[in-house]
């Protein structure tokens, strides 16, 4: 189940140079970003995993009558526990959201890379279909295809993906436009490298900048899309335990039981202002990085 | 300058015609057909074979994409499976209510936006500078649902109860009559949006002020206050229009939520409910509804970056 969630941290010390890591480690805002993030990604991990140990309780079953202050945070209106729900709410959302960013992350660093390289008619095909798909609202799109398709899983996971895939095109295309004028290219070329290991092993390593800031910021709006969707009540369906679900069945008893509420809403606010704050130290490390080659 | 807004105008066209074609299929993809989803499981053969004759379900496919094309021009918006009664007649004040919202909090949020964005430029590097942006970030980083329960907790239920968390006002009645509840909704959006104005104007503004003619105009003695508001402000205000506009199509997108939250009656609350039952029909019309608002307010944004850009209004467009 962790292995889920580790891929998009290999690609973040695989894939960035170590310069770009150490120049973003400087930055104090960064370390209190990954300090709250890891901190939410670890309740999240560990929750599942702790939680018979903590309260004995699972995230489903019914421990008391509705909205009693039994265990620490108390019942929700079904009777369950608020705090065992709450360390079993966040595995999923994470997951969802990493997974719909990573497939984001894929089709747009391919749309985009193919259409800077190819250019022409090619180039201009997958741009017009970016802007066909950019002029939804992701929201509504989501909402589109849940209709169609049902409140599943893998219908988040691929909405979601779809709809950062132009977004992160856009700054893919722009980001391999500046490299492949270069001479390495030109001389790669020249030696009749094929054009996908141009691709992957020339332009690729140029462009890691700009794509983690993207990724960090999909993966924001992932995690809000995600959690958005299940609070509507059209993503994560009952009784699973689920962090915007919650959010979703216990605001009508905001009065009298405050915590089920809380809890998911501080874990949501913490994780997406942590990936924020690194996103924007990242952003700078880049920027500083190629002084001189724009803006 | 002309033929590259008229193009944009054709290209926009182009787009809100494509995303058509995607909602349309969208309906082709859902098990069963409409007049079934309308009548339900139990319906006898006689009345679906009649539905669907009425509802033109026997045509070829490109057919009833055009029939409904045309439909959405005359108002015509279909039958609601749900309800069972025509489409329009849901949305006609929901229209006016979500536009309300929206334009309350685009007059909140721009000027406040620009303002903040301007102070924080002129006293970089010192405290209100740096709360400005730490602020901005933060709420940038939040999903607008947290913003909206974070503002609930504070003043409806928990801390204070000052605010109505709920707009119920009654069937048929105009929800600006009831101001006190379009407080919340309203600073809920506010909140989500002005964070990115804040931050590209302060990011604009920098920029223009380390720039040569204003460091002139300081050289030549120009007081400050002018420099800033003549010389500085004015140049730095195009970049940002573009931003605005963005923040103000993605509200489109994003007052679903914040409706749903506070059961604000406007089109949002609509589209969250058609989902639920689901309602194509209406789904469907909303979805185009809202790419409209989205397409020309993009539109409307690029038509401002054309102007106020000379390098654009010669050359070719992107």
């Amino acid at each position: 189940m962790t292995a889920i969630d580790s891929p998009q941290l290999v690609i973040q010390e695989t894939k960035a140079p170590p310069g770009l890591l150490r120049r973003l480690v400087a930055q104090r805002q960064a370390k209190v970003g990954i300090g709250l993030t890891a901190a939410v990604v670890l309740l999240a991990l560990l929750g599942p995993v702790l939680l018979p140990l903590v309260t004995g309780f699972t995230s489903t079953e019914f421990t008391g009558r509705p909205f009693q202050p039994d265990g620490l945070f108390g019942t929700d209106n079904l009777g369950r526990d608020v705090l065992s729900r709450f360390l079993d709410g966040g595995l999923r959302l994470l997951a969802y959201a990493a997974l719909a960013t990573l497939l984001g992350m894929v089709l747009g660093v391919l749309a985009g890379m193919t259409a800077a390289y190819a250019g022409g008619q090619v180039d201009s095909l997958i741009m017009r279909s970016n802007d066909v798909l950019l002029a939804l609202p992701s929201l509504v799109f989501a909402l589109l295809a849940i209709t169609v398709l049902g409140p599943e899983g893998w219908v988040l996971v691929a909405v979601i993906g779809i709809t950062h895939a132009p977004r992160i095109a856009r700054v893919t295309r722009s980001a391999t436009v500046d490299v492949i004028t270069e001479d390495f290219i030109r001389a790669a070329e020249m030696y009749a490298v094929p054009r996908w290991k141009i691709l992957v092993q020339d332009v690729l390593p140029n462009i890691t900048g700009p794509l983690m800031v993207e990724l960090g910021l999909r993966m924001t709006y992932s995690i809000g899309a995600v959690a958005s969707l299940s609070f509507l009540g059209l993503g994560m369906q009952p009784p699973t335990a689920d962090w915007g679900l919650m959010i979703n069945e216990n605001r009508i008893a905001l009065v009298i039981q405050p915590w089920g509420v809380i809890l998911p809403v501080l874990a949501i606010a913490v994780l997406t202002v942590g990936i924020n704050l690194i996103t924007d130290s990242l952003a700078r490390a880049a920027a500083n990085a190629n002084v001189g080659a724009s803006k | 300058m002309m033929p590259i807004i008229l193009r944009r105008l054709a290209t926009s066209v182009l787009i809100l015609l494509a995303v058509s074609v995607l909602v349309f299929v969208a309906t082709l993809l859902l098990p069963g057909d409409p007049a079934q989803a309308i009548l339900g499981q139990q319906a006898t053969p006689e009345r679906l074979a009649a539905l669907r004759e009425q509802m033109n379900l026997n045509d070829p496919v490109w057919q009833r994409y055009l029939t409904w094309l045309g439909g959405l021009f005359v108002g015509d918006f279909g039958v609601s499976a749900a309800s069972g009664g025509p489409v329009s007649a849901l949305l006609g004040e929901r229209i006016g209510a979500s536009l309300v919202l929206l334009a309350a909090a685009g007059i909140i949020s721009i000027p406040v936006g620009l303002l903040v964005g301007t102070y924080s430029a002129l006293r970089r590097g010192r405290a209100g500078d740096h709360i400005a942006t730490g602020t901005s970030l933060v709420l940038a980083a939040l999903p607008e649902f947290v913003i909206g329960i974070a503002l609930v907790t504070l003043f409806s239920t928990t801390v204070f109860t000052i605010l109505p968390s709920v707009t119920m006002a009654p069937p048929g009645e105009a929800v600006w009559n009831y101001p006190l509840q379009l407080i919340l909704p309203t600073l809920t959006l506010v909140l989500v949006v002005t964070p990115y104005i804040i931050r590209m104007m302060r990011a604009t503004m920098l920029e223009v002020l380390e720039s040569g003619y204003v460091e002139m105009a300081r050289l030549k003695g120009v007081p400050e206050r002018q420099v800033i508001l003549k010389h500085a402000l004015p140049h730095a205000l195009s970049p940002v229009a573009q931003v605005v506009a963005i923040q103000l199509a993605w509200m489109a997108g994003g007052v679903v939520v914040v409706e749903f939250l506070f059961r604000y009656p406007g089109v949002g609350q609509a589209l969250v409910d058609a989902v639920t039952n689901r309602d194509v029909q209406v789904v469907q019309v909303l979805a185009i509804l809202i790419a409209a608002v989205y397409i020309v307010v993009n539109l409307l944004a690029d038509v401002v970056g054309i102007v106020t850009n000379p390098k654009l209004r010669t050359g070719g467009a992107r």
